[in-house]
């Protein structure tokens, strides 16, 4: 951070000398005249990308929303905020809204969790070690369109291994996404397998950054253990735990390609997530205005939940 | 004594647990490699065995048969890798106008980059999808990869690396006559190589693994990519669990190769940011 700050002030100082081709001093007082200004050359590309399909869109998406929008259609009708009433009183809209939540917090719990006991585990650099960590990191790295497919092959209850060696010691085979109960439950194992990797890593490179005096010191006065832990790892570490938990939040309620592989929201919408429902009404039921309220719906959750976690962490930072 | 038995406990606990852990993290990846080599008969008669009673090919004659398969991959290659490419190339300039050219307005720029961070894909998604609908590029290679060409995240982490570059390496270039375009390439490019590397990992990885944007932009067989492909051809009635097996393997396998060379870039990648 520092040799940032200080590369930067003697680039200010470097440029206002002014040289080459480009004069670019941004403090002389008369630039009324049209100057040759190479940045907006090497920022074209990029600005352009971003204005027509980042910028636009967003303003586009908001007028959707208010709209009985159809592509192609020659007007559409207006219906102010006709899509979001529409959208409360919908039943599908809750439930799909609840399903996202239980995912949520549920998978980001048991990520931070299992993620946490593994880097606390691994945190010594040995060959072995560094085998264990890749293992767990690789399911990080595949597609969630294969993780979905492979895992619901191997659940399936005729040919799948954890069906098999459920019958073989003497279970009935379970119907895992088929069950409306167990449906939701099996996705959030499937998403915790994968991307516990992810916090793992993130945890680890945390951990590896606490002083090793700070324990020697809190071994001296006696702790040990879970106080260590309670007392000294945790707080040591809070920056790292809060990025995890923005991330995986963030990530978890934009849940889709898992999903859509494994059950496709099935069985009777059990693991219908906002944003399965969303592809439904846009690009299946071409209901663009509605599909767009959903959108919505979803950008305010992740900037409240956002919200709340930099306060919640903050808080806690004044104790 | 009483503390080295429990120390000893707590240890093989560890050991066990951390055993388990093994086992779920890698018996899906063995079951689905196996898997690919079993006949359907075989899988229904011994569900319970990892290993194929007799190795069978068909698996990987009829993925090829099924499917334009070949074509799959082909797509995925160019929608990743062009991508991937351009990413580097829009964001390091953009980025290099952010952090070594001083104009009215940069400050304003960054924000703006930093802005559309915040902004989920599904946001934008629809209208976007409206917007390639009237320029005929749906289902297209230009539809794919243009609007995914730059992205905020990669302009944010190059402009911060390229402030940490010492500004007199520029200055001493700029004496020599050296100008924006020269300084670009021949002194900040060429000392980004492991940000670049970093990030093009991370964005090869992302791209390929991609389903909902492919799934979206495409609709013939012909301009699918893996995971579209193989999503939608395992989405309806599975006849053979060995064809889709085999086609999940080659579709994880360029990653798979890359991660055992490169693992550092993954695990630099990733930490620096979030993943699908």
């Amino acid at each position: 951070m520092s040799t940032t700050s200080t590369a930067s002030a003697s680039g200010a100082r470097g440029v206002a000398r002014r040289g080459g081709s480009a004069p670019d001093t941004g403090t002389t007082p008369r630039r009324r005249r049209i100057r040759w200004q190479p940045a907006w050359l090497f920022m074209a590309p990029s600005l352009t990308i971003i204005a027509v399909f980042i910028a636009y869109p967003i303003v586009e998406s908001f007028r959707y929303s208010l709209y009985d929008w159809r592509v192609g259609a020659d007007s559409q009708e207006w219906l102010g905020l006709g899509n979001y009433t529409e959208l409360f009183g919908d039943e599908r809209f809750w439930n799909a809204l609840r399903v996202t939540v239980i995912f949520a917090v549920a998978s980001v719990a048991l990520q931070l969790l299992l993620g946490y006991a593994a880097a606390a585990a691994l945190q010594r650099d040995g060959w072995f070690n560094r085998v264990v960590r890749s293992a767990f990191f690789f399911p990080t790295v595949v597609a969630l369109a294969v993780i979905g497919l492979v895992w619901r092959f191997l659940l399936d209850p005729q040919i799948g291994l954890v069906s098999g060696l459920i019958e073989r010691f003497g279970g009935d085979p379970v119907q895992w996404l088929q069950d409306p109960a167990l449906a939701l439950p099996t996705v959030i194992f499937v998403s915790v397998w994968k991307n516990v990797g992810f916090t793992m890593i993130i945890l680890l490179a945390a951990l590896k950054g606490v002083p090793a005096q700070l324990y020697e010191a809190a071994r001296l006065d006696g702790a040990s253990g879970w106080r260590l832990t309670r007392h000294v790892t945790l707080p040591s570490i809070r920056p790292a735990l809060l990025f995890a938990t923005m991330i995986m939040t963030i990530n978890s309620l934009q849940v889709f390609d898992l999903v859509y592989v494994m059950t496709n929201g099935g069985p009777l919408f059990a693991t219908d997530t906002l944003v399965t429902m969303m592809f439904r009404e846009g690009f299946e039921n071409f209901r663009i205005g509605y599909a767009s309220a959903i959108a919505w719906v979803l950008f305010a959750l992740i900037l409240l939940l956002s919200a709340l976690q930099l306060k919640l962490f903050r808080y806690r930072d004044v104790d | 004594m009483s503390t080295d038995l429990r120390a000893g406990a707590q240890s093989s606990l560890k050991w066990i647990l951390l055993g388990i852990g093994l086992v779920f993290a890698l018996v899906p990846f063995v079951w689905m490699v196996t898997g690919s080599f079993r006949t359907e008969a075989d899988l229904f008669a011994a569900p319970d065995r990892l290993w194929p009673a007799t190795w069978s090919l068909h698996g990987y004659r009829g993925i090829w048969a099924e499917l334009p398969f070949l074509r799959l991959i082909v797509n995925s290659f160019v929608f990743a890798g062009v991508t991937t490419l351009l990413c580097l190339l829009f964001d390091s300039m953009c980025a290099y106008a952010l952090a070594r050219i001083r104009f009215r307005g940069s400050t304003l720029c960054f924000w703006l980059v930093i802005a559309t961070l915040m902004i989920p894909f599904q946001v934008t998604l629809i209208p976007v999808f409206v917007e390639l609908f009237h320029l005929g590029w749906l289902d297209t290679y230009q539809g794919l990869i243009l609007p995914r060409a730059t992205s905020a995240f990669g302009i944010f982490m190059l402009r911060q690396f390229f402030i940490s570059i010492p500004r007199e390496l520029d200055e001493a270039a700029r004496i020599d006559g050296a100008g924006h375009l020269r300084i670009y390439f021949r002194i900040i490019l060429p000392l980004a190589k492991p940000a670049l590397a970093t990030l093009a990992v991370l964005h090869f990885m992302n791209l390929w693994n991609d389903l909902l944007w492919p799934l979206i932009v495409t609709s013939s067989t012909d301009m699918r990519t893996l995971p579209a492909g193989l999503t939608l051809f395992g989405g309806q009635h599975v006849i053979d669990h060995a064809v889709l097996l085999a086609g999940a393997t080659i579709s994880l396998l360029p990653l798979a190769i890359a991660f055992f060379l490169a693992q550092r870039y993954f695990v630099a990648g990733v930490a620096t940011t979030g993943l699908k």
